[in-house]
């Protein structure tokens, strides 16, 4: 039974990681109708930038806050000048997804450039300390990880559903032409959806560093596990990437651990195929709207 | 809308050109290049296979797959396994792998009657993350993580070339059927139904097309056509492992597509070339740096471009020659979306 | 002086030219409605006039040009655009499509406006939590006119508000247009191939074919007109 919760607790951990970024490619995908390949590597440059931050002694939650910020601006800017030009994705679906892949290689090799292949450690938001509950081991950068994914989504409900802007992103992601005949400036939208994404993502960087080490490729190992969070819980729906994201970290470790013949090393496939399940009964995910096809 | 230039690009003479320039560089290119930069050449070929099949899923039918690089990786494994420990001769070994590839490309199509765009990405992304780790699962039969080397292929002794040159004219034969089955199975009946169902899946449906069918054939088809393109890897490869068939090889197999022209005849097969060929031309001296070139390269290319290298050299020979005054349409709606793509047929 | 003086309007897609030099005029208070058929150029008119597409020759919104401006622009001027098909945006409810009409707006009536506009389509008060998209044709065209309104706009262009109505759902969509003009003082522009119903209640009128404005005039005059008669009302 400890065991059982200590799986569940590693789980929870992993997901509300997975969570925050799928927290990301969910806005971008509402805003501008894409997949960011980038997202992930996004996150690990700006997670570079709070190491930097960190060793000239400025305490972590400042260094990620500082990161944050900066990847707001950086993500706003990605929309305005590298994806925008290009044109919307209802007709260019193919070369945006290779400029957001041109971003991912062009991230990062730089960070291979800038700060080299070795891992290096990156102090946990949260600190070492850990408490004992029931026999498992849960640390204070795991509560601290769900707690902040907890934050983070109760930020977005009341940006969404208590202000303006937030109306006039849901109105963007729902219809643009209409939402600019009520004045709404859809550029601003679109580059602060990207801008907010990009800020989720830096502190899932920092909280992922946090948990393991810094590494370039910290993200690429989490990549696939993020996208198959957003799509079990719908590429449209925040609330579905948090759902997604709890429930793609829980079941991978838990098929790792008890299901033998599947093993750690084909959880993930494992995962892969109870969500090809739920896309059969429900092509949009679990809380993604379905589009409707016009005749 | 470049009338002139169209035609032009329509021309039995311009065509016939381009097949000679084609042919003049395939009897060229093994006497001009030393066996390495060859090698090159020959990875850029089965590349350029597998990008054509890829082509037909996602640039004719519209279906997005980040998954090829799993059929690939099945072809390969098929002839090093069967050349390996079963002592087929490898050219045999094409026909196991693409049949097999055609069955499971079929099977990964079934669930994408369903499943559109975005989360077809994730289920075809999938199948690329799930590969290399049953290869390791059942390394008594594909060698696992230490790999699986495959007998080489030489020439026959009645012919006087060296290994590499061999494969290229092999390779290079290969490309040239795969492009031609292509471009007949694109401007023939079905070729039309790929496309219709692209372009409006209900529309093509009211048409009479069945376009489940359609969608699961073109699936296995394209499988089939990666899967041959990794039969030519492993014969020029000769050492498979894993890692060579992970995720980034389905990106690029992607980007080959598009950074081509996807949608195009040619295209794919230019990209290949230039996917494979680019980390050889940006060598800033540093491999980091030069892989910062690449990208950025990629995201400059897209925004000049979007349609791909040979979709942004016909705009700029539409835009060279100025079309006749056109007469505005009837109807309040732009006419432009109403014409078809123009390079959906065109010569090579 | 006009409330919107057009002189000279070209514009279309692309290479494509659709309007070849319109002239019309809008006055304070009046209710103008160009009548076309299909392919007329009546949905390119109305788009050029809100910033949708490019066009040339002289716009003046209130004496001034607004040639050149984006929607979000002409919107802050008090210019309001009900779109072909509505524009629904189909995943906010309906108290929100509501709210985001008043985008532009600073002032602190917005919520009183809201309820002025359930007052005046009581249906849309009894949906007000449903997603827009949920309800039927008639319902988005009421909701569609009083998202528009929501903005308080001194000019409101309306593209065929008929389209995919049952008739007597578009009597009374015509009728509250009417009643807005009345009692809220608006300008409507509207552009419609119902002819008999935007004659009804419209000042003055004129008539688009293929481009150009062929016919002008009060709308009874227009009415009257032998040729109109034949082509729109589907009298002989």
């Amino acid at each position: 039974m400890d065991e059982l919760l200590q799986q569940l607790v590693n789980g929870f951990s992993n997901g509300a990681v997975y969570a925050s970024l799928a927290l990301s490619l969910v806005l971008v995908y509402r805003a501008s109708g894409l997949l960011n390949f980038a997202q992930g590597e996004m996150a690990m440059v700006a997670t570079y930038g709070a190491w930097e931050l960190t060793e000239r002694d400025i305490p972590v939650a400042v260094a990620i806050a500082i990161a944050m910020a900066g990847s707001f601006v950086f993500g706003a800017l990605i929309e305005r000048l590298l994806i925008r030009p290009v044109g919307d994705a209802e007709t260019h679906a193919l070369p945006l997804t290779i400029v957001t892949i041109g971003g991912f290689i062009t991230l990062n090799a730089f960070a291979q450039w800038r700060w080299g292949t070795a891992v290096r450690s990156f102090p946990p938001l949260f600190g070492n300390g850990k408490i004992t509950v029931a026999g498992a081991i849960i640390t204070h950068q795991v509560i601290g990880t769900v707690a902040s994914l907890l934050v983070v989504v109760g930020l977005l409900f009341l940006l969404f559903q208590k202000t303006k802007l937030g109306l006039a992103i849901r109105s963007v992601s729902s219809n643009v032409e209409s939402s600019r005949l009520v004045g709404v400036p859809v550029g601003v939208v679109l580059m602060v959806s990207w801008g907010i994404a990009a800020a989720i993502g830096a502190l899932a960087g920092g909280l992922v560093a946090g948990n393991q080490d810094l590494s370039p490729f910290m993200m690429q190992f989490i990549l696939v596990s993020v996208f198959a969070s957003a799509t079990l819980g719908g590429f449209d729906s925040p609330l579905g990437a948090v759902v997604g994201g709890l429930l793609v970290g829980v079941f991978e470790v838990l098929i790792g651990r008890y299901v033998g013949i599947v093993g750690t090393d084909l959880a993930l496939g494992a995962t892969f195929v109870l969500i090809l399940g739920v896309l059969v009964v429900r092509p949009q995910g679990l809380f993604g709207t379905a589009k409707v096809r016009r005749v | 809308m470049g009338g002139g230039a169209l035609a032009l690009l329509e021309n039995r003479w311009v065509r016939l050109g381009a097949w000679l320039v084609a042919a003049l560089l395939i009897a060229v290119i093994p006497q001009s290049f030393e066996d390495p930069d060859l090698q090159i050449f020959n990875y850029a070929l089965a590349s350029a296979v597998a990008a054509i099949g890829l082509n037909l899923l996602t640039g004719f039918n519209g279906q997005i797959s980040v998954g090829h690089g799993a059929f690939f990786g099945i072809g390969a494994y098929t002839t090093g396994i069967l050349v390996a420990d079963h002592g087929w001769p490898h050219l045999a070994t094409f026909v196991p792998a693409a049949l097999l590839c055609f069955v499971i490309g079929m099977a990964v199509g079934l669930p994408a009657l369903r499943i559109h765009g975005a989360y077809l990405a994730l289920v075809t992304l999938a199948m690329a993350t799930v590969f290399p780790q049953l290869i390791l699962r059942y390394e008594s039969v594909t060698g696992g993580g230490s790999g699986l080397a495959v007998p080489k292929w030489n020439p026959p002794d009645s012919v006087d070339l060296s290994r590499e040159q061999f494969h290229f004219y092999l390779f290079a034969l290969v490309t040239v059927a795969a492009y031609l089955l292509v471009r007949n199975l694109i401007h023939s009946r079905m070729g039309r139904a790929i496309i219709a169902v692209r372009d409006d899946e209900t529309a093509a449906t009211v048409l009479g097309i069945d376009a489940a069918k359609v969608k699961v054939m073109t699936f296995g088809l394209s499988a089939a056509l990666a899967g041959i393109g990794g039969c030519l890897f492993a014969v020029a490869f000769r050492s498979l492992s894993p890692t060579l068939f992970g995720i980034l090889l389905s990106i690029e197999l992607l980007v080959a597509v598009v950074v081509g022209g996807s949608a195009t005849l040619a295209g794919p097969i230019i990209g290949a070339l230039f996917l494979e060929w680019s980390p050889e031309v940006i060598d800033a001296g540093d491999g980091q740096v030069s892989q910062i070139l690449f990208g950025v390269l990629l995201i400059a290319l897209m925004r000049v471009a979007p349609g791909g290298l040979l979709g942004g050299a016909k705009r700029l020979l539409v835009r060279a020659m100025p079309p006749p005054a056109l007469e505005p349409p009837d109807d309040d709606e732009p006419a432009a979306s109403a014409a078809p793509p123009p390079d959906t047929v065109e010569g090579p | 002086m006009s409330l919107l003086d057009v002189r000279e309007l070209h514009g279309g897609y692309g290479q494509v030219k659709v309007l070849h030099g319109l002239d019309f005029s809008v006055g304070q208070g009046e209710v103008v409605v160009i009548l076309g058929a299909n392919g007329a150029g009546k949905t390119t008119t109305i788009r050029a006039l809100s910033g949708m597409i490019a066009s040339s020759g002289d716009i003046l919104f209130e004496g001034k040009s607004i040639q050149g401006q984006r929607p979000e622009q002409l919107c802050k001027l008090g210019i309001a655009h009900v779109p072909q098909g509505r524009g629904t945006i189909t995943d906010l409810t309906v108290e929100d499509n509501l709210r985001l009409g008043a985008y532009v707006r600073k002032d602190k009536d917005i919520d009183a406006d809201i309820g002025i506009w359930y007052d005046i389509f009581p249906r849309l008060g009894e949906r007000r939590a449903q997603l827009a998209g949920q309800m039927s044709g008639g319902e988005q065209q009421m909701l569609a006119i009083a998202r528009a309104a929501m903005a308080r706009p001194k000019l409101l262009l309306l593209d065929e508000p008929s389209l995919g109505l049952a008739p007597l759902v578009t009597q009374e969509v015509f009728k509250q247009l009417a009643d807005i003009n009345r009692d809220r003082g608006t300008t409507l522009l509207v552009v419609e191939q119902n002819a008999n119903l935007a004659l009804s209640v419209a000042d003055r009128a004129y008539v688009l074919e293929t481009g150009a404005i062929i016919t002008k005039g009060t709308a009874a005059e227009v009415g009257a007109d032998e040729a109109v008669r034949r082509a729109y009302l589907g009298i002989d």
